[in-house]
């Protein structure tokens, strides 16, 4: 389950150890854009140090890596070998990187005695050039897990000024949602900036969730609570979900297709996206509840 | 392998250390915390196993702590030990 992304500087011991009590799905240990270009020996040593010996509990470790080549294969080494689940390569376009990663982590499973394939991709999308070749970076290999949009880069890249609403960015995010959907991963959004709006992060998650993404990345601790009010189904929606599972069953087995429930009719597509509420509430811990009280009625 | 150069890695920011390395004649271990009463052997006892595994014999070596965990200790040491190789 990937609702929420947490980011955290790689190189500041006091937020890395907040990671083990947070209630982030995914934890992303920053070794780029958040430690200086002087101490990315010491973020690295940090990040691997903290993998190995704080227990982060269910949270996915995901460790976000460099972009300069020589760094790049230093931090992969170090991240993976310390217990690091998932790599996320800044600025991907196209899948040559990717695999190119790859057969590095193939390498580096083998030596270290980790199941092959176990390290997973979630390449981050932030120029026009990613968004362009998101389809190809989401095929590049089995390793790619999600596509996470970097919205700050790309607003950069495309020469346009982030706003609180994010129209700037809608084309991209559909871009990159039907990339990923199309690959069969998930889609995870940009995080929203402002650490002390919750309102406006609520809306924008909002819209996230509206346009397909699983997920969200967070900058704050204190956009979690929005993040998974926005991905997480409703008690409403739950309920509906059972119904329609229900309504779909006892047509099945009058020989029906598609069935009627509240004047509305439910069909296969319908009955994929009640799956899938269910999953996640099943995955949020909330089906359980839900289900008693449906059996209860 | 012993420290061919001053080295230091960390901060003095809460839970972080800030670990000082020198070239030395013998191996020496200072240690200044606000805990040291309760955590003194603890910290001695995890440089000592980061100083082991780098095969380091000979240094001069100073821990500044700030309420660091462990893994911190650990980390800092092994990037001051690193950065005093190069």
């Amino acid at each position: 389950m990937r609702r929420s992304l947490l980011f955290l500087p790689g190189n500041q011991p006091s937020l890395l150890q907040n990671g083990t009590v947070l209630p982030a799905d995914a934890l992303i240990f920053d070794l780029e854009d958040a430690v200086a270009a002087d101490e990315k020996d010491s973020g690295r040593y940090l990040v691997s140090s903290a993998l190995r010996h704080l227990d982060f509990g269910r949270r996915e470790k995901i460790v976000r890596i460099n972009g300069d080549a020589a760094l790049r294969e230093k931090d992969i080494w170090a991240v993976v070998r310390a217990g690091a689940d998932t790599i996320m390569p800044p600025k991907i376009a196209g899948a040559a990187l990717l695999k190119e990663i790859g057969e590095l982590l193939d390498e580096i499973e083998k030596e270290a005695g980790i199941e092959a394939g176990h390290t997973k991709l979630m390449p981050l999308l932030e120029t026009a050039a990613g968004i362009e070749f998101a389809y190809e970076s989401a095929l590049a290999s089995n390793r790619v897990v999600a596509l996470a949009l970097g919205g700050e880069d790309l607003a950069a890249d495309i020469g346009c000024s982030r706003t609180r609403e994010g129209k700037e960015l809608l084309y991209s995010r559909q871009r990159l949602v039907i990339a990923a959907r199309a690959a069969g991963i998930e889609a995870i959004d940009t995080p929203f900036t402002d650490a002390q709006d919750n309102s406006g992060l609520l809306a924008d998650a909002l819209l996230a969730k509206s346009l397909g993404f699983s997920g969200k990345l967070a900058i704050s601790p204190q956009h979690l609570k929005g993040i998974h009010q926005a991905f997480t189904p409703t008690g409403a929606q739950i309920a509906y979900a059972l119904e329609v599972i229900k309504a779909m069953e006892a047509g099945l087995r009058s020989g029906l297709a598609a069935v009627s429930l509240r004047g509305k009719m439910i069909d296969k597509p319908v009955v994929d996206q009640a799956e899938k509420t269910l999953a996640l509430a099943r995955a949020s811990g909330l089906l359980a509840a839900a289900e008693e009280i449906a059996d209860a009625e | 392998m012993n420290p061919k150069k001053m080295a230091v890695a960390g901060t003095l920011e809460s839970s972080d250390v800030m670990v000082r390395v020198r070239p030395s004649e013998v191996l020496s271990l200072e240690i200044k915390s606000p805990v040291l009463a309760q955590y003194g052997d603890a910290i001695r006892q995890t440089a000592a196993e980061v100083l082991a595994e780098r095969g380091v014999t000979a240094a001069e070596i100073e821990l500044i702590d700030r309420g660091a965990l462990d893994c911190t200790i650990r980390a800092r040491l092994e990037t001051a030990l690193e950065r005093s190789l190069d």
